[in-house]
């Protein structure tokens, strides 16, 4: 029997704020517990809340990027809940008026297919702070640092039908909020979170009940969390099961999902509007000043990374996966004067080096103008593709620049045609009996032979001969 | 020199006559002499009031300072005062110390004036006697039989009892103007957002309003000037200058529209408070003011609306009150929820749990829109109804209360007829209107408030109106007997 | 509007309020009167009425973005019921 899959995304990125949505205390990560928690973020008797301009400046960049709908008019609810990491007893949210209304994104397949996701709103709010679980005498342990920071919350239309649908679109967000600067979207810190709404249906038919799987920080474990789940509800209903509509958490050490309870009850959040927040109300002034310095989006990249520079979609896509990736690839383009030649060595010899590493982009001991420099010399000829891996290993490892060490280890091609000819000659002397089995052969069979030559004049001139020479040089020599 | 207005006391000051130390220590002689029977203090700060005393005649020595310097008043314990319990009236806070001054009195500290103690009020300011206070009732000063007024029942019999030379209160609902009715002094409630909630413990964050209870509105008009003013760190409140409110008291009457809304004279109007208010209103016309019939239609519903917005926002402000990170906690809470329960039962009184529970249920799935919402759509009504008649009226009159003080345990096992009594002040609150309480003619010694509402930040001429009768008439000078 | 002494049960849940069985009747009295007080309000149509949260027509004003709080941790945990190496300290959270 065929299932269809139905899921749909919500998603906690965190703003890129220095200071909290409401409050003037730090947003920075990794504080001593409870040092970054002020009066407000604690909810203490009296205190007030006071909304962050940035905050709502990131907000219409990110909706400015997917093309939503900006509210003029928005308003702060509060959703009441008690828990121990939330302090006020409930969260300052978006309700009924989020800032941004629809929109949509378009998702790049790994079949190079394309689809697009529909985002419902997105919405700012306060996070929450955490409950250490560590045991002190029975007890659970909390710290507020994290309480007050701004969250944007994206949630999509249940338009993806596969765990690799979700992780695209995902992705996708990651590189918008990225982009835009408006979060560092790191998911080790929590800066990025995943909830999946995900349900299964016969295809066509009525939608089916969803379970929701909470807080998921990797992309990985968000397909193997999505994954899971299918594959346990299709067993829930082939054995003539019903689901039940339940919040489930992904556990990435057993690989599965189990029903968290204690998120069961008391879910009547009671939201009405903050009375201590009046309604946000911005004018076409500040969404110019906000949208500003937005850089040019991920999509535009790519398509003009396609027309500019000739590359194809999926290697377009792979530049410009991220901001600081794709700047990187166009200085090193620039630098080397062949854009196609750069695009090869940033996805290849350079991926390979920075992932052997674990390194960022924005780390890379070699920078965009010392690999656009090695580059130029392969372009002018002064040096072989070959000999040039050896010159970037020596540059990743060092500070000296591909000149410096293609003067300092001579590995300068030789072109000077006397040279290449004194060089050739020796080859073919010392292997006359190749000689004369190449000047018997069938012409078709010429060619791979030739290849022998060639490679025994590269060994002979350390690689440096240029091989193009070599290769006229040679086939003039035998022929006649 | 207990007897003294406030304007009265700050040019003894400025003269030499007494200087502010004498005068603390006079106020704090007063308290300790009547305040064990009234209980009107939650607590006496006497070191800290000295001190503070000492500070102020060095600035009036020096010529530093300001209207208020050097003398000492009350803040109603609902004020966050750093390194002074503030306990809200509440044996929840019963050792909260706040970390930090509320912005009024922050405000009321830069001006110099000296904080003599904290008063009792209803608890968490839910209540119209003062008799939801953890600490006890507060005794009228001019009955001890009879409740003060609430919820800034303390306030208001401390300054009646001339206990300080004036004091701050808090109104939601009417919680200023009733118990300056039922005290025979001069409540002022400003404009919503004229007065920073900032550090002002939260009980229905759209209708809260702080203010004064003073001996006059000479006094009211200086204190709200050190009170009023933007504070930054609230967001509800006003970019709007502070007008100098002493500057306009004298200004003439003359062709002052005033206007009666039919509503307030009806029944449930108590018949001999009716003829004192009336009484008043005819000093008015005497000075010249013209006297105009109007219509609020829907004023008859504002208690019902009140009693759900209120309670509606007060549930959600009283969550934070859960025993983790100040205030009262269980003694070995069995589990989360134990924690949460019985902290908030043992630290909560019984008319804080009806309201949160009132609120609760007023937002929860399924009731939200005929009650919450239905209640939000009525407050725009009654607003629009204030809208309409200010189009016609400078002022508004009427009854502060509809009787004049009422037995302690007269109402307190009976919260709806409670609620009544607060009939013609809770509308103000709806719209955020100003609003003035001022004694005028005693009922069978009982004092009797007249209730003036203005359009919003026109408290410059709500104390013009109080002050010009106060010219003309000494109800406000009275004091109760053996104080 | 009567109250049952299972809504009694749920709301005080739901506000976390502790309700003992012997009270619940009181309670339940309590609040039924005062939403019979309340329901005069369906007294008045207010079909297309805009609902008013606020008393006052401003905007939400913006704060601008800077850390302006610093570490009072000791502070505002001399307060508190019961911390531990800087944590608020509650009965075990069970996710």
């Amino acid at each position: 029997m065929q299932w269809e899959t139905v899921i749909g995304l919500e998603i906690h990125t965190q703003l890129a704020t220095r200071s909290k949505i409401f409050s003037g205390a730090s947003t920075a990560f990794g504080a001593e517990p409870n040092t970054q928690a002020c009066a407000v973020d604690l909810g203490l008797p009296g205190v007030l809340p006071v909304l962050n301009r940035e905050a709502v400046v990131m907000a219409v960049k990110f909706s400015a990027a997917i093309g939503a709908e900006l509210a003029r008019r928005s308003v702060f609810a509060r959703k009441n809940y008690f828990y121990p990491d939330l302090p006020k007893g409930y969260q300052i949210s978006q309700f009924e008026l989020p800032i941004v209304g629809r929109g949509a994104v378009e998702i790049l397949l790994e079949d190079g297919s394309r689809r697009t996701i529909g985002v419902t709103r997105a919405h700012l709010e306060e996070d929450a702070g955490k409950s250490l679980h560590e045991d002190f005498h029975g007890l659970s342990g909390i710290d507020l640092n994290r309480a007050g920071t701004p969250l944007l919350e994206i949630v999509s239309e249940p338009d993806m039908r596969s765990a690799r649908e979700a992780v695209a679109y995902a992705r996708k967000i990651h590189q918008i909020v990225r982009y835009t600067g408006i979060s560092d979207g790191n998911m080790q810190e929590g800066s990025f979170r995943c909830d999946a709404n995900v349900s299964i249906r016969r295809p066509g038919g009525e939608l089916g009940t969803r379970a929701e799987l909470k807080n998921i920080n990797s992309f990985r474990f968000l397909e193997r969390a999505i994954n899971f789940e299918i594959e346990r509800q299709i067993d829930v209903l082939e054995s003539g099961g019903k689901v039940v509509q339940e919040t489930r958490l992904y556990d990435p050490d057993k690989d599965e999902t189990r029903s968290m309870r204690s998120k069961e009850e008391a879910n009547d959040y009671r939201y009405f509007p903050d009375p201590d927040l009046l309604p946000l109300e911005i004018d076409e002034a500040f969404i110019a000043a906000a949208i500003a310095d937005l850089p040019e989006l991920p999509d535009v990249r790519r398509a003009r990374f396609v027309t500019e520079y000739g590359l194809g979609e999926m290697d377009a896509a792979q530049l410009t996966a991220s901001r600081e990736m794709a700047d990187y690839y166009e200085a090193v383009a620039k630098a080397a004067g062949d854009a196609r030649l750069a695009a090869t060595w940033v996805m290849g010899a350079l991926a390979g080096a920075l992932n052997r590493d674990g390194l960022d982009v924005t780390a890379s001991p070699l920078s965009a103008q010392r690999l656009g420099g090695l580059l130029a010399r392969i372009a002018d000829n002064t040096i072989s593709g070959k000999i040039a891996k050896q010159v970037f290993e020596s540059m990743w490892a060092g500070e000296a620049s591909a000149d410096q060490i293609i003067d300092q280890q001579g590995l300068r091609q030789i072109t000077d045609s006397g040279a290449i000819a004194g060089i050739v000659d020796q080859v073919l002397s010392d292997n006359a009996q190749q000689v004369e089995s190449y000047r018997q052969a069938e012409p078709p069979k010429r060619a791979k032979m030739l290849g022998f030559f060639v490679g025994q004049v590269m060994k002979l001139s350390k690689g440096k001969a240029n091989p193009a020479q070599v290769n006229e040089l040679l086939k003039e020599r035998l022929e006649s | 020199m207990h007897d003294k207005t406030l304007t009265e006391l700050a040019a003894g000051l400025r003269a030499g006559e007494f200087s502010s130390v004498e005068l603390t220590r006079a106020y704090l002689e007063r308290i300790e002499q009547f305040d064990t029977d009234l209980n009107c203090f939650i607590s006496v700060a006497r070191e800290r009031a000295l001190a503070s005393a000492e500070r102020a005649d060095a600035r009036i020595r020096d010529g530093s300072a300001d209207a208020l310097t050097g003398i000492p008043i009350a803040h109603k314990d609902i004020f966050c005062t750093s390194g002074l319990r503030t306990s809200c009236g509440s044996k929840m806070l019963d050792n909260f110390v706040a970390p930090y001054d509320a912005t009024v009195v922050a405000r009321l500290e830069a001006a110099g004036t000296v904080m003599l103690g904290k008063t009792n009020m209803d608890e968490f300011a839910m209540g119209s006697s003062n008799e939801t206070s953890f600490y006890g009732v507060v005794r009228n000063p001019w009955d001890r039989t009879l409740v003060p007024g609430g919820s800034s029942g303390g306030s208001a019999a401390a300054v009646a009892a001339r206990l300080c030379g004036a004091a701050t209160g808090t109104d939601t609902g009417g919680s200023i103007r009733q118990p300056a009715a039922l005290c025979g002094i001069t409540g002022l409630k400003p404009t919503y957002g004229r007065v920073s909630r900032y550090g002002m413990i939260a009980f229905a964050s759209s209708l809260d309003q702080g203010g004064p209870l003073t001996r006059s509105a000479a006094d009211a008009a200086l204190m709200l000037q050190a009170m009023a003013g933007f504070d930054p760190r609230d967001s509800t409140s006003a970019q709007q200058a502070v007008p100098d409110y002493s500057g306009q008291l004298d200004a003439d009457l003359r062709g002052l529209k005033i206007g009666l809304p039919r509503e307030y004279f009806e029944s449930g109007l108590d018949a001999e408070v009716a003829a004192s208010v009336q009484a008043a209103i005819a000093e008015y016309r005497h000075m010249g003011a013209e006297v105009v019939d109007i219509s609020l239609p829907n004023s008859g519903l504002s208690v019902a609306t009140y009693y759900v917005v209120a309670p509606a926002e007060c549930s959600s402000n009283l969550s934070r009150f859960d025993g983790v990170r100040f205030g009262h906690r269980c003694e070995q809470p069995k589990n989360l929820e134990d924690l949460y329960k019985r902290s908030r039962s043992e630290g909560f009184g019984a008319e804080v749990k009806r309201r949160i529970m009132i609120g609760t249920y007023a937002l929860s799935a399924g009731y939200y829109d005929a009650y919450y919402l239905k209640a939000q759509q009525i407050r725009q009504l009654i607003s629009e109804d204030f809208r309409k008649a200010f189009g016609q009226v400078d002022v508004i009159m009427g009854p502060t209360s509809p009787t004049t003080a009422f037995a302690i345990g007269e109402k307190a096992d009976d919260p709806v007829t409670m609620y009544l009594s607060d009939i013609y002040t809770i509308a103000a609150n709806l719209a955020g209107l100003p609003g003035m309480s001022i004694p005028v003619r005693p009922v069978a010694g009982r004092p009797v408030g007249l209730q003036i509402i203005g359009n919003y930040f026109q408290e410059g001429k709500l104390l013009n109106v109080a002050h010009r009768l106060q010219r003309e008439s000494d109800w406000h000078l009275a004091a109760p007997v053996g104080f | 509007m009567s109250l049952e002494q299972s809504d009694v049960e749920n709301i005080a849940h739901l506000a976390r309020l502790a309700v003992s069985p012997e009270e619940l009747e009181g309670v339940a009295g309590d609040l039924s009167n005062i939403l019979t007080l309340v329901e005069q309000m369906n007294a008045v149509d207010t079909g297309g009425v805009v609902p008013m949260a606020h008393p006052l027509h401003m905007a939400q004003r913006l704060r601008e973005d800077s850390v302006t709080e610093s570490d009072q941790r000791d502070h505002f945990q001399a307060i508190a019921p019961e911390t531990e190496a800087g944590l608020y300290l509650v009965p075990k959270v069970i996710e």
